[in-house]
């Protein structure tokens, strides 16, 4: 019996393949956006991990300087080791050579704990040639691939499994390469320590120990990027949930009459509910497999881009490529399965709970429902509250999430109502019988449509929302580039003794020489860096405060207060006035907070010379430079002729904006490619359920045409239809886009990034959008209204000999 | 009745009533019906009368208020839904007026299809039921492709095929012209007469009914 009336329920599927491809195809695709992005989230996670793993710094405790100074020195770690310590030398540093740059990582192989060194160490004769110059360095295949032909640095060996970005190489190799001479960044405590040994106050008093590092810097500092990733595959894979519940709900519709006679015939409705829920899973399974395999193309398309954002935005290596990992292919095939079972589970208690004799005809799809339209108005209000109260009360990135996803809930609930009053209203002022049957029929099409137009609803706030975002971080952004980087050439000597030449050399050549040093440490329980700034006319003529006092910069001046950036601002919830303790345990009150775009990281200025008060060995070799834009060509030269200086080493105005501008464009490369896709799977939506009702239209279609409207002007109007409501759903999206922008900026960005950006609208925008949802959704009701065009009036003349 | 045949049906003081708006009408008010094997019965009444909603309780469709019904000796009054399935599948043959074929099947396998279901598909008979319904040429065309008549014969024929001891007709010629529903009718009492079945069989033609061994006229929510 089972296999019997298995048959009959796929037989639907072989006599309507494009609605067996339309489910197939939706909740491949809805998958395939979540699973990518998943793959995309894992992959980075899994390069967060390696990197904390390395030398297992995630298990062990360390020694790092205290007091504000900014390294170990050499001798400090044999005094350790002599009196009985167990300890490992750590030098870490960024190197960067001809627009390369990779994190270095010294370590001293003989007392680095077992087992943590890459298996590629292990071979005869390796330790040698690691110790002895040139040394040798490890690396991630593709990072030794990236560094291929770039000079200065030791013989590179790709060694699987190890972080992207990052050299493993000796400790002396690497103070070499770094100009690091006698430096250690940290000292590891090995895990077997003897009983007795001095207590670490006594002879190097100058450490503070430490936790282990968790994967928490990147990780923490990631987290809300990959929130976003995650809400945007979350949105576009509920888009895909509505052709998938649009689809399976058509079948169901259709196949009532086969389950009634199914049911009479003597199938008990519990093994025709069990086979329909298997077939539901079995088809969401091999939609599944088809959605994972696409969304791993769309990882591996779009990880190369997110990979440098993240790169450029948090300064955390990702691989480029991609690992098949079952975590997110399982959990990918699980969402389709889980969405599929929601999708139809509504459509399977309908079934559950329908009588034997209830009337067999299509009705659901076809029929508008006001009691169906009340209660989703209701659940609308319910949702618009829930909104309010999450923008009230609720707090950080989830809080933000919330009442971003109530609010898209909302209103494409609330969106069959209002098109369902517009078009009652257009009824009424109708004048003719055509009018009139037009904007009737229009109505009558609503419930049908509904779904399709939710998914559009979503798809156009989604692009109005994070597009008005993008354009209006994009616009501020420039404009605070343009007056953070007034200095037309920024300067890194190789040493101090350089340093103070350059110094001594350029003062009588430039208008000023401003000094960029800074110490990095914790402030207010963050990683933060302390600038000290000239007391010069650049700063307070270009660097735009958001609150302040006003003799900011003559009390940075004195060393009488420090200026945060909005980030640690907010993070910390500071007021002017506030001591700000920095690193070493001095402390400045709070006298202004300044913008500082794009930078994860706590940042605090203080005047040059109270820095090199609280910190004498601070690094001292950056300087900028004012100076007329047009001699900066002339003095890079003679900096090359006088100094021999790297062009690494001189960077103009020019270039650094440059690149920030490029950081920011590809932060939101894949921002925007989302909303490609996710408009994609919104005109599908459509076009899918404007072809499926085609083949339910004729009924209402064919007296009209018996009645003197031809078929090609029966095409128009359902044509001008799909457009007329596509227009309809744009015009509310414009609204909703606009307060997901404002929650975007004013909520979720000050919760993930730590900045508030003032919001600016682009009507051309909405413009072009809206001329593209209006190709999408004449493109998706083409083909149905062709297909109508052309049908034969013996199918027109079907309707009237099956009433009989 | 006729003596010494077994009983396939037989209802006592059953009762039916629906709820309509605020008020409830009564449909059946005690009917009392018996069917033997190999008997053909035809039941009469007015539009409203309560015919199509007795036949629908004599297949375990629905449920009666009060009464007794037994099919084939299996009592419908307490048996759950997965009995009533059963009922229908292996002992009661329904013929509908909307046809109520598989549109995504074939003919072949419209007619095959409930003598599957109940596990007693015989292909040379399906083979002989579709010579004799005249739908050996149309074995390959979907319902859609057929005229009423002969979606009707093909209705005729997947209940037929499984040998159902009890067949239940609601107006199986109400769709089809005059000319095709005789035809349809004969061939069905022809068929129902060589494979000693029972017909209860619903009509409002005083016509019709005449061809059948027995009429009953239901009035009023009673037999008369």
């Amino acid at each position: 019996m089972w296999r019997v009336a298995l048959s009959a329920l796929l037989s639907h599927w072989r006599r309507h393949p494009l609605q067996l491809a339309t489910l197939l195809l939706g909740l491949a695709l809805a998958t395939a956006l979540w699973s990518g992005v998943q793959a995309i989230n894992a992959e980075a996670r899994a390069s967060y991990a390696r990197a904390a793993q390395v030398l297992d710094q995630d298990r062990l405790d360390s020694l790092v300087p205290a007091r504000g100074l900014t390294h170990i020195g050499q001798d400090v770690f044999v005094t350790l080791r002599r009196a009985g310590w167990q300890v490992t030398p750590v030098l870490e540093g960024q190197w960067s050579r001809a627009g390369n740059s990779v994190l270095v990582y010294g370590l001293d192989p003989f007392t680095a704990p077992a087992g943590s060194l890459p298996d590629a160490m292990q071979g005869e004769g390796r330790i040698a040639d690691f110790i002895a110059p040139p040394g040798l360095a490890y690396a991630a295949p593709q990072t030794v691939e990236a560094l291929q032909g770039v000079a200065g640095l030791p013989p590179l060996v790709a060694t699987r499994g190890m972080a992207p970005g990052m050299l493993f190489t000796d400790i002396g190799i690497a103070q070499t390469l770094l100009r690091a001479e006698g430096r250690i960044s940290r000292l590891l405590i090995l895990p077997d320590q003897p009983l007795t040994r001095p207590a670490l106050t006594d002879i190097a008093p100058a450490l503070e120990r430490r936790a282990p590092l968790q994967q928490a810097d990147t990780a923490q500092l990631t987290g809300s990027f990959h929130l976003n990733l995650t809400a945007f595959g979350f949105l576009s894979f509920a888009v895909g949930l509505f052709i998938v519940h649009s689809a399976i709900g058509l079948a169901f519709e259709q196949r009532r009459a086969m389950f009634r006679t199914l049911r009479a015939l003597g199938v008990p409705l519990r093994v025709l509910v069990g086979l329909l829920a298997a077939e539901v899973m079995l088809l969401a399974l091999a939609a599944g497999l088809v959605g994972v395999a696409l969304g791993y193309a769309i990882a591996a398309a779009l990880l190369p881009d997110v990979a440098a954002t993240l790169r450029g935005l948090y300064g955390a290596s990702v691989s480029g490529s991609l690992a098949l990992r079952p975590a997110w292919w399982l959990g990918g095939l699980a969402m389709a399965l889980a969405g599929a079972g929601v999708a139809g589970g509504q459509s399977l208690w309908r079934l559950w709970s329908l009588p034997l004799l209830a009337p067999a005809q299509p009705t659901a799809w076809a029929r508008a429902s006001a009691r169906a339209l009340r209660w989703q108005g209701a659940a609308a209000g319910a949702l618009a509250v829930i909104a309010v109260l999450a923008g009230v009360y609720g707090s950080g990135i989830v809080g933000g999430f919330l009442l971003l996803g109530a609010l898209l809930i909302s209103a494409a609930l609330a969106l069959p109502g209002l098109l369902a009053l517009m078009l009652g209203g257009a009824a009424r002022l109708a004048r003719g019988p055509l009018a009139q049957w037009f904007w009737a029929d229009t109505r009558q099409q609503l419930p049908g449509l509904s779904l399709a137009l939710m998914a559009l609803l979503l798809a156009l706030s989604a692009n109005i929302g994070v597009g008005t975002m993008v354009s209006s971080f994009r616009l501020t952004f420039t404009a605070w580039l343009d007056q953070r980087l007034p200095s037309e050439l920024y300067v890194t000597a190789r040493d101090m003794a350089e340093a103070q030449r350059l110094h001594a050399w350029l003062e009588p050549r430039s208008d000023a020489l401003l000094p960029i040093w800074k110490v990095e440490g914790t402030v207010l329980g963050g990683p933060a860096e302390v600038y000290g700034v000239a007391d010069h006319r650049t700063y307070p003529d270009n660097w735009p405060l958001i609150v302040g006092r006003d003799d900011v910069w003559q009390t940075l001046a004195r060393g009488q207060g420090a200026i945060v950036n909005e980030q640690l601002w907010r993070r910390a919830g500071l007021s002017l006035g506030d001591a700000i303790p920095l690193p070493g345990g001095a402390a400045r009150p709070l006298v202004g907070v300044y913008a500082d775009y794009g930078n994860p990281k706590g940042q605090v200025i203080i005047g040059v010379d109270d820095l090199t008060g609280l910190y004498p060995d601070v690094d001292r070799r950056r300087y900028a430079i004012r100076t007329d834009p047009a001699q900066v060509p002339g003095l890079k030269t003679a900096l090359v002729d006088e100094f021999g200086l790297p062009a690494d080493n001189m960077i103009d105005q020019g270039r650094v904006k440059e690149i920030s501008l490029m950081v920011f464009e590809r932060t939101f490369l894949v921002t925007g490619a989302l909303n490609v896709l996710t408009m994609g799977v919104a005109g599908f939506a459509m076009f899918t359920s404007l072809l499926t009702l085609s083949t339910m239209r004729l009924p209402q279609l064919a007296p009209v045409w018996a009645l003197g409207l031809t078929r090609a002007r029966l095409a128009r109007l359902e044509l001008g239809r799909a457009l007329l409501l596509a227009a309809l759903t744009m015009i509310v999206a414009v609204p909703v886009g606009l307060l997901l922008a404002w929650v975007l900026l004013a909520v979720v960005n000050v919760a993930a990034f730590g900045w508030k950006l003032p919001m600016h609208v682009f009507p051309t925008d909405w413009l072009w959008l809206g001329v593209l949802a209006l190709a999408a959704a004449g493109l998706a009701a083409a083909w149905p209204a062709w297909r109508l065009a052309r049908l034969s009036p013996t199918a027109l003349l079907k309707v009237f000999a099956d009433e009989r | 009745m006729e003596q010494g045949r077994a009983m396939l049906l037989k209802v006592e003081q059953v009762e039916k009533s629906y709820q309509s708006g605020a008020a409830r009408v009564a449909v059946l008010r005690g009917i009392d019906l018996a069917l033997a094997a190999g008997e053909t019965v035809a039941l009469t009444g007015e539009s409203g009368s309560g015919k199509s909603t007795c036949l629908h309780l004599c297949a375990g469709l629905d449920r009666a208020d009060a009464g007794r019904i037994a099919v084939a000796g299996q009592d419908l009054s307490g048996a759950s839904d997965a009995t009533l399935a059963r009922l229908r599948r292996d002992t009661v043959g329904l013929v509908f007026q909307q046809f109520n074929l598989i549109p995504s099947l074939t003919v072949a396998a419209n007619l095959a299809f409930q003598a599957r279901l109940s596990g007693r598909h015989d292909a040379d008979w399906a083979a002989r039921l579709a010579d004799r319904l005249g739908l050996s040429a149309l074995l390959d065309r979907y319902p859609e492709q057929l005229s009423g008549g002969q979606q009707q014969r093909v209705a005729i024929g997947r209940t037929l095929a499984a040998r159902p001891a009890l067949i239940l007709a609601d107006e199986p010629t109400g769709n089809l012209d005059e000319a095709t529903g005789d035809s349809v009718l004969d061939l069905m009492l022809e068929l129902v007469a060589e494979t000693g079945a029972g017909l209860l069989m619903v009509t409002h033609s005083t016509r019709l009914a005449a061809r059948l061994n027995r009429q009953v006229h239901l009035r009023g929510g009673r037999l008369a």
